[in-house]
Formats: C-alpha cells, sequence, structure tokens
C-alpha cells in the first residue's frame, strides 16, 4: 500500500539513518580511513612502475669488452647487480627470488666481439614466475647492451644511427605516473565500497533486529523508506568522494584537469547503481552475514578487478569481456581517470553517465519489488 | 466510537501449502475503550494473528478490518504496534527514537512538546532522555517501546508479549498506563504468557494450535474451575514430594507450591484429598481458594503434567556435604565509579532452591554472573559445590549447569549437535556420553527433533533442550537465569516439576525468575534492589516482612515484592 | 581436556557446514574467484586498437602498418586522416596509441636516411602505454635492422631466455598467486566472524561458564578455517595443473607446510579482529580493512620489489607475501625445502604474535 508522501516522516528517517551513521565508527571507517588506506598505497606503495631491479651476472669473459660491459650493467639505473659469480652459483638466488634475472656474458664475447663470423651474444635469463617483470628484465637488459654497443661504436668513430627512430610521447601524463591513473581508479572503489556494502549491510540490519516490523507498521511507504536509506549513504560517498580528491590533489600530486561539475555528475551517476545494488542485496539476503559476502563477490571483486582498474579489458577472454559489460564499475573508470589527466570530455562522460544511470534505475526497481511491506 | 475498532472474521492462515494451519477460523474483535487479551501455549498463532491485524501479513481466507478497512489497506497512523523486540533503534536516544516515531506516525508540531511530556512523565522515562535505548534496561526498553507505539494517539495498540523479560514493577506500571489509554477510547489488544495480566482484561482470547478455545471476559473461563481450587497448609518440609504425589493423582488436574502450602485445582466435583493420603501432617489445613484465570487456563488445556520427573528418577544422588552448595561473602561488583552488587552474602545448603528477586538493572544478574564466574568481583569471593570462585574456576564451572534466559543455546546447529557439544565439553565421553544423551532425549520428548536445527523448534522445545544440556553432566548445583521466561503455563510446570524432582536428590538451585508464582518454589529468596540485599528469607517470611512494614495483610509475593521495594525507597529518602 | 576439545571442534565444525547457504559461501565464490580472476587479472596488454596517421603513401609506411596490424597483440589498426581525428581518437579511448607516419618517411628510408615514426600514447593508462610503447619500439627496431646495411649491424646481441614459465603465460603466474589470495579472503572472514557472531547471538555465556579453557576455545575456532583452508587448497592442487595447465614442479608435503603456517598465522588476524569486535558488522568490516591492504601488499596486483623500501620493511609483517613466494615457488620453480622454510618461519613468527595478542584480548574482553 502507498500512501501520500510526507515530508515529515521523511526528514524523520533521515535524521534517524545520519545518526546511526554517526555513532557506528564502522561506518565511518568504511568511509574515511578506508579511502585514506587505499590511496596511501596506490600513492606510494602499490606501483607498477619498476624501480631497480636486482639481477645478478655471470661475468665469464675477462676480455676488455666484457668488463666494459659489465660494468655498464653495474652502472645502469634499472639495474642492481649483487653477484658476479658462475649461472649455477647464481641458480639458487633466482630460485629463492632474491634476484629476478641472471646475465650471462659467456666465454667468447671478446673474441667473437673482434670477429667477423657469428655476433657475441649475451644470455638473459629471467625469472619467469613473475612474467611482468620478467619482460621488463629482458627489455632493460637488451637496452644497456645497445646503448654499450652505441658507446663503442662512437669510440671508434662510426655514427651508426638507428634506421627507424620512434619518437614516443606519452599524453596527459608524460612521466608515465601510475598513480595518475591508479588514484582515480580507487576513488571508484571507495564509492563502491560506500554505496554496496555499506547500504547492504544496514538494511539487513533493520531485518535482523526487528526494527524492520516496527517500521513497517508505520504509515511509511516502501518507496519512501528505501529513499530515506539511499540518501545518507549517496552523501556519504560524495564526502568520501571529495576527500579522495583533495588528498589525491594535494597530498599525491595527481593533476585535476575537468571540472568539479563533471567530476559530481560522475560520483552521481556511479552512485545510482552502487546503491541500488545494496539495497537489493539486503532486500533478497536479509542477513548481514550473507549480504556482506555477495557485496564483495558480486560489487567490490568486480569494481576491483574487472571494471578496467588495475587489468587491462581488452586483454581478457571474450567470456570474461562480457561479464565486464554487467559491471556497473567499467563505466566509471573511464571518465573517473579523464576528469583527473585529461579535462571535460563530455561525449565520454555522457555516453557512460547514461550507462549507470540505467543500470541504477533497474537495480532500484528490482530493490522496491524486493522489499515488500510483508514479513515472509 | 460505536463499533469495534479492529474485526478478524474466520481467519486462515498457512505457511506452507497444505501445512498446518498457523490460524484456522479465528474471529476477534477489538472494543475501543477496553483491555482485550490474547493468551494461548507456544505456537498458538498470537504473533501470527497480530502480524495479520497489523498488515503485515495476509490472510489465506476470511478478513481482518482496521477501522472498517481492510488491515493492508488500512491507515496506519491509526496502528500503534509494539513488536515483541521493542522496534526500538538501540543507538538512537530515547528523545530521537521518541520524535523518529512521532514524524512516522504524522504527530503535528504543535502536539509534539505537550505529548512528549506526557509520554515521558508517563514512563518516567524524563531523566533518562539522551539515553542511548541500548543502555536501557529491559523494563525501560519497554516503557519506551511502548510510548513510541502511542506517541500519536492510536485507535489500535497492539502489544506482542510486552512483559516478557520485565520485572514485576515495571509490569505493574505498564499495565497502569495503558489501562489508562484504552479508559480514552482506544482498543487495546495486549498479547501475554502471564496470566495474572490476562485476568485483568476485559475480554480475553484464548488460541490453541491456530484455534480460539474461549473467547469472552476472563472470569467466564475462570469461572469452570469455581469450587475447584484448595490451599493445603502443609508446612516447607517435604512440600515438593506432596506435590508429586498430589498431581500423579488422577482426580487433581494442577497444582503448585506456595510458599509453604500447595495450591490444588481438582476434577469437577471431586473433594481435595485428606492431607494424610498425601503423607501431609494430618493436622494440615485445607480451604477453598479464589479460582485463578491460570487455573482455568491449564485446565481448558487439558490439565498440568503429572508429578514425576523421569528426569530425576534417573539422576545420581548429590552426596552430603558439611559446607553450603553455594556460598556468597561479600560479593561486590563496581564498573569504573558505578556499583552494581554490592556486599551481597548468603549461603545456600544443599538440596535447596534460592531465588534472586529484584527489578531490572537493580543487581541481581549480576550476583548471578560473578557466582557462574562470568564476572569476576570486584572484592569478597563465593564458592560454588566448595570450589573457590577465584582460585579454582575452572572446577566450580564443571560442577555447575546453567541455563540462560533467553535461548542460549546453538539455533543453527541440530539437536543432537547440541547435545553432543554440551555434553563433550562437560567431558563425558564414550559410553557414558551416549548414554547421558540418550536419557534426556526420552525424558524430554526430543527424539522426533534429533536433526532439527535447535532454533526452529518451538520455544517450549528450545527450553526443554536448555535444561537438558545444562543437566547432562548431572551437576551438583544449577545455574538457572529466568529459565521460563516467555513460555507458556504448561511447559514451566513440567520444568518445575523437574526442578523438585533434582532437589530432592540433593541438586542446589540459583534461580532468577520475574514470575511470582515460580518465585513461590522457592526456599528461600534474596530481594536485590539497587545493588543490595534488601530482604532475605522464606516467600512466606518475606510476605509476613512486607505485611508489617506496609501495615497490610494476606499479601501476594509479588505485592511483597513492590511493598519491600517501596520500603526501601522510603527508608532511603529519609536517611 | 580431549574430550572438551574434540566437543568444541566438532561444535565449531558444524557451526560453518550446516548451513546450506554457508556451505555453498565457503566452496563457491572460491571456485567462481579462481576461474573469473585467474582469467581476468592479466598485466599483459593483447587485443589493443592501434590509431594509424599515415600521410606517406610509400612503400615503407605500407610495410611498417602491415607489420603492425600483423603483430599478435594488436586487434585492429585504425586508419586517421587528419590530426584532429588522432586527438578524438585518442581522448575517447577508441586507441591506446597511434603512430604517425610523415610524408617524408619512405623516402628517408629508401635514401638510408634516418626515418622517423612518431608514437602518441594514451597516458591515462600509463601502464599499458608502456608496454604498448613496447611493442611498437620492437616492429620499428626490426624492420630497422632489416633495411640496415650487414656492416651497420651490431656485433652483439641479447638472446633471452625465461625460466620458470619459457613463454611469460601471465596464468602461471596468476594461479598460483589466486591460491594465496583468495584464502585469504576466506580464512580470514571465516575467522573473524566466529567470536562475534557468539557474543551477537548470545551463547557467548554459555561458553564462558562450561569448563572450556580460554585456549580450547581458542583452538576450536581456529580448526574450522584452517580445515576450509586446506581444503580449499587442495582443490586448488588439483584444478591448477589439470584445468589451467600450470605445472607443479614442487613438493607437495612441502607446499601443505608452508600452508598450515600461512592459515595459522591469517587465523591468528582473524582471531585479533574478533575478539576486538562488539557485532558481527564490525567484524566483516575490520577483517575487510585488514584484507584490502593485505592483499595489495602481498606481491599479487604489483610486485612487492617495486614498493619502496620502508614498505618492502612492513610487508614483512604480511603473511601472504611470504606465502605467495612460497606458492609460486612449489609450482614453477620447484623450490627447495630450505627456501621453503626461509619464507616459512616469517609465517610461524607472526602466528605465534598474532595469536597470542588474540588470547590476551579475549581474556581481557571475557567480562
Amino acid at each position: 500500500m502507498s500512501q501520500a508522501f510526507s515530508a515529515q516522516r521523511f526528514r524523520a528517517m533521515l535524521v534517524k539513518e545520519t545518526l546511526q551513521i554517526l555513532r557506528d565508527p564502522s561506518t565511518l571507517l568504511i568511509a574515511f580511513v578506508l579511502p585514506l588506506i587505499l590511496l596511501f598505497l596506490f600513492g606510494y606503495g602499490v606501483s607498477l612502475d619498476t624501480t631497480r631491479i636486482r639481477v645478478g651476472l655471470a661475468l665469464q669473459d675477462m676480455s676488455a669488452p666484457a668488463q666494459s660491459l659489465a660494468t655498464a650493467y653495474e652502472r645502469s639505473r634499472w639495474f642492481e647487480v649483487t653477484g658476479r659469480r658462475d649461472v649455477e652459483g647464481l641458480k639458487p638466488e633466482l630460485v629463492a627470488g632474491r634476484i629476478r634475472g641472471i646475465i650471462v656474458i659467456p666465454a667468447d664475447f671478446g673474441r667473437r666481439l673482434a670477429g667477423t663470423g657469428e655476433p657475441a651474444a649475451i644470455q638473459v635469463i629471467t625469472d619467469g614466475s613473475l612474467p611482468n617483470t620478467a619482460g621488463f628484465v629482458a627489455a632493460y637488459a637488451e637496452g644497456v647492451r645497445a646503448s654499450w654497443a652505441a658507446g663503442q661504436a662512437e669510440e671508434r668513430g662510426a655514427r651508426p644511427q638507428p634506421p627507424i627512430t620512434l619518437l614516443q610521447r606519452f599524453w596527459f601524463n608524460p612521466e608515465l605516473a601510475s598513480r595518475f591513473f591508479l588514484i582515480p581508479g580507487s576513488i571508484a572503489i571507495v564509492m563502491t565500497m560506500v554505496g554496496t556494502l555499506l547500504t547492504a549491510l544496514v538494511v539487513a540490519r533493520e531485518w535482523e533486529r526487528g526494527t524492520m516490523e516496527a517500521i513497517m507498521a508505520t504509515p511509511i511507504g516502501m518507496a519512501e523508506f528505501l529513499a530515506t536509506k539511499v540518501i545518507p549513504y549517496f552523501i556519504l560517498g560524495l564526502g568520501s568522494m571529495t576527500l579522495c580528491t583533495l588528498v589525491a590533489i594535494f597530498a599525491f600530486g595527481v593533476p585535476f584537469r575537468g571540472s568539479p561539475l563533471a567530476l559530481l555528475a560522475i560520483a552521481t551517476a556511479f552512485l545510482m547503481p552502487a546503491l541500488g545494488q545494496g539495497l537489493l542485496i539486503s532486500a533478497a539476503t536479509k542477513n548481514q552475514f550473507v549480504a556482506s559476502q555477495v557485496a564483495l563477490l558480486s560489487a567490490f571483486l568486480p569494481a576491483m578487478l574487472l571494471s578496467g582498474f588495475l587489468f587491462e579489458i581488452a586483454s581478457m577472454p571474450k567470456i570474461i569481456q562480457a561479464i565486464t559489460y554487467l559491471v556497473p564499475a567499467r563505466y566509471v573508470i573511464p571518465p573517473l581517470q579523464t576528469v583527473f589527466v585529461v579535462g571535460d570530455l563530455w561525449d565520454l562522460f555522457l555516453r557512460n553517465i547514461a550507462v549507470m544511470l540505467g543500470f541504477g534505475a533497474l537495480f532500484f526497481l528490482l530493490a522496491i519489488r524486493a522489499t515488500r511491506r510483508r514479513i515472509a | 466510537m460505536a463499533g469495534p475498532v479492529a474485526i478478524a472474521h474466520a481467519v486462515t492462515k498457512r505457511f506452507a501449502p497444505g501445512g498446518p494451519a498457523a490460524l484456522d477460523g479465528v474471529s476477534i474483535e477489538i472494543e475501543p475503550g477496553r483491555m482485550t487479551g490474547l493468551v494461548g501455549p507456544d505456537g498458538a498463532g498470537k504473533t501470527t494473528l497480530i502480524r495479520l491485524l497489523t498488515g503485515l501479513l495476509d490472510p489465506d481466507a476470511g478478513t481482518v478490518e482496521v477501522m472498517g478497512k481492510a488491515a493492508a489497506e488500512a491507515d496506519r497512523a491509526v496502528i500503534g504496534y509494539m513488536p515483541q523486540r521493542f522496534g526500538l533503534y538501540e543507538d538512537l536516544s530515547v528523545i530521537e527514537n521518541l520524535s523518529l516515531y512521532a514524524d512516522l506516525r504524522g504527530l503535528d508540531a504543535g502536539e509534539r512538546d505537550a505529548r512528549f511530556r506526557r509520554l515521558l512523565d508517563f514512563t518516567d522515562l524524563e531523566r533518562f532522555r539522551t539515553r542511548l535505548a541500548g543502555k536501557l534496561s529491559g523494563g525501560m526498553k519497554q516503557k519506551l517501546g511502548l510510548a513510541c507505539a502511542m506517541v500519536k494517539a492510536p485507535a489500535l495498540l497492539v502489544l506482542d508479549e510486552p512483559g516478557v523479560g520485565v520485572d514485576p514493577v515495571s509490569r505493574r506500571e505498564l499495565w497502569a498506563m495503558v489501562r489508562e489509554l484504552a479508559g480514552e477510547g482506544i482498543g487495546v489488544l495486549w498479547s501475554t504468557a502471564y496470566l495474572d495480566e490476562a485476568e485483568k482484561c476485559d475480554t480475553v482470547f484464548l488460541l490453541s494450535e491456530g484455534r480460539l478455545l474461549h473467547a469472552g471476559p476472563p472470569a467466564d473461563l475462570t469461572g469452570q474451575v469455581e469450587g475447584r481450587v484448595f490451599r493445603m497448609a502443609t508446612g516447607a518440609e517435604g512440600r515438593r514430594l506432596l506435590l508429586a504425589r498430589a498431581l500423579n493423582r488422577d482426580d487433581v488436574t494442577d497444582g503448585t507450591i506456595q510458599g509453604a502450602s500447595l495450591r490444588l485445582v481438582m476434577k469437577p466435583g471431586i473433594a481435595p484429598p485428606a492431607p494424610d493420603a498425601l503423607g501431609a501432617p494430618a493436622s494440615s489445613q485445607v480451604a477453598p481458594a479464589v479460582p485463578r484465570f491460570e487455573d482455568a487456563f491449564v485446565d481448558i488445556l487439558g490439565g498440568g503434567p503429572p508429578g514425576t520427573s523421569a528426569l530425576a528418577a534417573a539422576y545420581r544422588a548429590v552426596p552430603e556435604r558439611q559446607e553450603p552448595a553455594i556460598l556468597a561473602e561479600r560479593l561486590t561488583k563496581r564498573f569504573g565509579d558505578f556499583t552494581a552488587a554490592d556486599d551481597i552474602s548468603f549461603a545456600i545448603p544443599r538440596g535447596q532452591i534460592f531465588g534472586l528477586l529484584g527489578p531490572n538493572g537493580a543487581g541481581k544478574s549480576t550476583t548471578f554472573k560473578m557466582l557462574c564466574g562470568l564476572l569476576t568481583p570486584t572484592s569478597g569471593n563465593g564458592r560454588v559445590a566448595g570450589h573457590d570462585l577465584r582460585t579454582a574456576r575452572a572446577d566450580a564451572r564443571q560442577s555447575l549447569g546453567y541455563m540462560a534466559q533467553k535461548f542460549s543455546l546453538y539455533g543453527d546447529l541440530s539437536v543432537r549437535q547440541n547435545l553432543n557439544f554440551f555434553s563433550g565439553v562437560y567431558g563425558l565421553t564414550g559410553r557414558a556420553q551416549r548414554q547421558a544423551i540418550e536419557r534426556v532425549v526420552e525424558v524430554f520428548r526430543l527424539g522426533d527433533y534429533l536433526p532439527v536445527n535447535s532454533g526452529s523448534m518451538p520455544l517450549g522445545f528450545k527450553q526443554r533442550l536448555a535444561l537438558a544440556c545444562a543437566v547432562m553432566h548431572q551437576p551438583p548445583v544449577l545455574f538457572l537465569d529466568e529459565p521460563t521466561s516467555g513460555v507458556d503455563p504448561i511447559v514451566r510446570r513440567e520444568f518445575w516439576t523437574h526442578i523438585n524432582g533434582l532437589v530432592e536428590k540433593g541438586v542446589t538451585v540459583l534461580v532468577t525468575t520475574h514470575f511470582m508464582d515460580e518465585a513461590e518454589y522457592c526456599d528461600r529468596i534474596a530481594l536485590i534492589y539497587r545493588a543490595q540485599q534488601i530482604a532475605i528469607g522464606t516467600p512466606d517470611a518475606l510476605k509476613a516482612q512486607a505485611a508489617t512494614e506496609a501495615g497490610l495483610h494476606d499479601l501476594t509475593l509479588e505485592d511483597a515484592f513492590i511493598a519491600l521495594i517501596e520500603a526501601s525507597d522510603r527508608k532511603r529518602e529519609a536517611a | 581436556m580431549w574430550g572438551r576439545l574434540r566437543a568444541i571442534i566438532v561444535k565449531e565444525i558444524w557451526a560453518i557446514l550446516r548451513d546450506p547457504r554457508a556451505r555453498l559461501i565457503l566452496v563457491v565464490p572460491p571456485l567462481i574467484q579462481l576461474f573469473v580472476l585467474g582469467f581476468a587479472s592479466t598485466l599483459e596488454v593483447k587485443n589493443i586498437d592501434v590509431g594509424v596517421y599515415n600521410r606517406d603513401d610509400g612503400a615503407w609506411s605500407r610495410e611498417f602498418v602491415q607489420r603492425l596490424a600483423g603483430s599478435p597483440n594488436i586487434r585492429r589498426i585504425v586508419r586517421i586522416d587528419h590530426p584532429a581525428a588522432l586527438r578524438e581518437a585518442i581522448d575517447d579511448q577508441r586507441v591506446i596509441a597511434a603512430v604517425v607516419l610523415d610524408q617524408r618517411f619512405s623516402a628517408d628510408v629508401a635514401a638510408r636516411r634516418p626515418a622517423v615514426i612518431q608514437a602518441i600514447f594514451d597516458g591515462r593508462r600509463s601502464n599499458a602505454a608502456q608496454i604498448v610503447s613496447g611493442y611498437l619500439e620492437r616492429i620499428a627496431g626490426e624492420l630497422g635492422a632489416e633495411i640496415a646495411p650487414q656492416a651497420a649491424r651490431p656485433r652483439s646481441q641479447s638472446a633471452v631466455v625465461h625460466w620458470f614459465n619459457p613463454n611469460l603465460d601471465y596464468l602461471w603466474f596468476t594461479m598460483p598467486a589466486l591460491v594465496v589470495i583468495i584464502s585469504t579472503l576466506a580464512g580470514l572472514g571465516v575467522t573473524a566472524l566466529s567470536v562475534a557472531r557468539e557474543r551477537e547471538l548470545g551463547t557467548f555465556d554459555q561458553l564462558m561458564v562450561s569448563p572450556l579453557r580460554v585456549q580450547e576455545i581458542l583452538v576450536g575456532k581456529m580448526v574450522p578455517p584452517i580445515l576450509v583452508g586446506l581444503f580449499n587448497g587442495s582443490l586448488y592442487l588439483l584444478l591448477i595443473p589439470t584445468v589451467f595447465g600450470v605445472p607443479l614442479t614442487g613438493s607437495i608435503p612441502l607446499f601443505y607446510l608452508a600452508l598450515f603456517f600461512y592459515l595459522l598465522a591469517l587465523v591468528g588476524i582473524g582471531m585479533f579482529v574478533s575478539s576486538l569486535a562488539k557485532t558481527q558488522q564490525q567484524a566483516f568490516l575490520g577483517a575487510f580493512l585488514v584484507t584490502v591492504p593485505a592483499t595489495l601488499l602481498s606481491g599479487y596486483a604489483t610486485p612487492v620489489d617495486n614498493m619502496p623500501a620502508w614498505l618492502q620493511v612492513l610487508a614483512e609483517a604480511n603473511p601472504p607475501k611470504h606465502f605467495l613466494i612460497v606458492s609460486e615457488g612449489v609450482f614453477l620453480k620447484a623450490m627447495p625445502a630450505a627456501e621453503v622454510a626461509a619464507n616459512t618461519w616469517p609465517l610461524a613468527v607472526i602466528a605465534l604474535g598474532t595469536l597470542t595478542a588474540s588470547a590476551l584480548l579475549f581474556r581481557a574482553r571475557m567480562e
């Protein structure tokens, strides 16, 4: 049964919900402390930017060029060369993970370099158990060798220019700082937490503690009830987002090239499906434990892993790519990253906002249907 | 207003298609200005009926109308509803809860101040305005729940077991408040397991297994046992054995202990047995007693259980000991600067029932918890079955059985798993464990429920299981914390038959309760109020003491309880 | 004592297995996670679209574009015909990179003059952009090497061998890592809720008045999460080599040894959170608050080597960090016993510390 909307009831429920939020330390912990931890980790710690990699160097040739190349590796800004032993001695180190690669300068290096037959080859052994790092080791090892060879050639007076040069420019983020994309992305994670996880828990709690029964016996309508649940968490979500944005800009130096209005529009649009999903989960489970697990599995993990925040969607298998289209967070990552490091690109924003609002409407409708004014 | 405020007509409700009917063709009417009682054993369908009236459930057949409209369509602002768990937000303060419900029910801003003042005054919660509801005692929560339910004068006020776990003083106050409201023309439906409350209602509906067994003034039902109730003053000695003998007779339908007397209900037309036929002193006086609603209730449901406890029959004899089974020596507990229990001392000899009584929050639970080792006393000490609570806590625990007020077994484990667990933690293994489990399963008729989740059993069976788990290891001492809270009189009688039997075997029992007829079973009672032990003695001695202090005579234990507390208040104010 | 211990262990196991919903939650999500995350979490960059603004219609520019299109990592070449379209394609994320070949490109190459290709990358996804830049670099280098005169070819070169994972298959890394991550999620959750649940449901007092000692209660509560962890671990040990084709080269008993100590350490943390929490909600959110940084600092999302030194020190106290090394080692590297032990003793120390702390906290919060 629906009764006419009453501002008095509505305000009273909002006040109640707000007081409850302010009084539960765990809510505030998730809304304001967890975001700071996340930003902090993404800002300082967790980074995809490779620093110096420890490698072992097996120098088996004592010729002058071999020694010179070894020195080049030692002086390289990419490597920290830990040992100069034979390959067998370095192998356990690689197994233990204390080094990530072995560069072998073989005994015939100097002889071949001087000769005209086969070119002198160094061997690069990587730790394939970390494919990403292994790729870097291979690329940097070759890079060091190439620039060493160029230097040698220059000393001989030759200027062998590479026939084709790639002139690279990285727009928006010339220093390639990964925090430029990790921090805006983590804002989406934080809003997922506040919007879905907290909302799912609080409505399930009303069922568990028996207050739902008392509320349902009052004149409040169910849509009205759900709205009063959503608004405080919407504001909390925006507050949490604002905190993250300020910390991102002022503490981590992430640029903000778009407009606050655009950011607000993007965040608002994303909170709709997030909140709707939270309501739907709680209405369907009515149990805090189950609600929390479902929220974790259906909201947090997809936002973290299937949204394009950490992992490239295009690189995933087709079937999983198809699943990502059902993850609302997928549509918030590009506009968020754009509004920070690029600027206002309304085409891109509006396209994604429309999809998010669509998901939001769907979730809300389902939630209202699931929250019937009846005791099961 | 003329007609009834709510009508249920031939209502049937099933929770599973083809399953048993929770309500089967029930019709009731709630008249304005009258107190309507709703009583019945566990699982009778009381809560289902209430949820139909508040529009939270739809009937399968029949109609439910509130103020002339179908319940689901009715204007909810005219219904005041207090669910069993009061519906309070524990993390909101008294005044915040009240304001919330005032706004939800659409109370005008203009009326607000006057209404709040009246309700807070009425419920005596003015002092606790800003206290969080979660920090209130049970009695205060209940009053706040009531205040929230009637913050905007409703036409229909529905209270679902408002008295469970609440002390007699608070219950009496609540009753008076609601009665006053009913006088203003509100129709009140009061569901209760306390039959003394039902007795005071204008109309009572008695449900059993989904069917209506009685509808009308309680006196109509009580009239059915008129002239069949007697009181036999046997003296305290051996009264438990005498009761068992009386209950085993075919001509006695119900019997209880009242202090040093027996109260017996006879089959129609049969005279009470002679005292010596039971083995009581021939000089014991037998006199007719005023019938009560509870007598009639038990009678209409087919009488109480027989008097011999199969549990006690199979129980070991607890050996005699020189020292008391339970000893409290100047027990004191402080939380910060708040003293919860102050200088409590008593000794309970082997084979006695000792009652701890007192209002909610007065310190009886604190005392109880110190004696069973849940709290460490700030000063003073206690001994249980000869074991010092400070130095031999684990031994003390091994020798006690514990049963808590709310059902506190593992509701999501099966009955068998609960039995296995509790026998195991008390050190029973192998054959002894199997036998102990078989014994209680048989005694408490738990066989059909063994694979069932214990949380989904009817309350009466939960209560039986809780007792079973507490006694499998045959402890010499039992701690019972409001053991029969919320269960119906029949189950309560069965429970006390077991306890009486165990006590005859030498088991010592410490019990807290809000049921005064339950307190009558005790050998001695300590009354705890404002952290202090204000009176101690046999039930009859306390009645006599209260009578002297209040200048009254022929008090019930409940009257005595209230009189002693009031006397204590007077003394404190005078000092 | 053994009777009591057995009773509480059996009860705790039933407590998590009795509810069909809970049973489902313990087994199904970990499996879904294994499959979905296994394929989803890859730092590889494949199937990318690259824009080409070719202002040169010579043979060499066509050759370059053809090689680009032939790269296994590039899905599609997007033709661009003016600078504004290039900007738009990048802005709109239709392409992650765009190359510009100017009019003189083919002429320069043909004349053996140094030729230049411009490459523009979307810096929003800087990590992916960097990897794509490596692809383009390689294609340009290979083309350059082929057209260079024999004499100008370099006298030295490097040959790369990837040990433990010859084709750098990302799944080989992800799968052993997921064993760690998924058991962290499940283990912490189950443990954290256990004590808080008894408090909220009111069975805590019943437990406290029984003759059970604190250490017995704690051991009882530790067993189910450890069993669940061992069960899931065994399941992964079975599925990963068979279904996902990741080699299992090391010693299985050593893996179990490390897994056991890892679970102990996790359970210690979970128990600490649980003893601290008043309600299930607090326990759950508290466990979550621990899980997120623990996962991020484990080396799964990004290598521990990339973290600043002080954070690497902090990561030493993070159980997943140690177990991840063992898991990768046992699956891919046939890690010898001494190395497993070197990464297991920190877990034992963490377990000892957290379990002691939670026992103390549990005692302190008994009343």
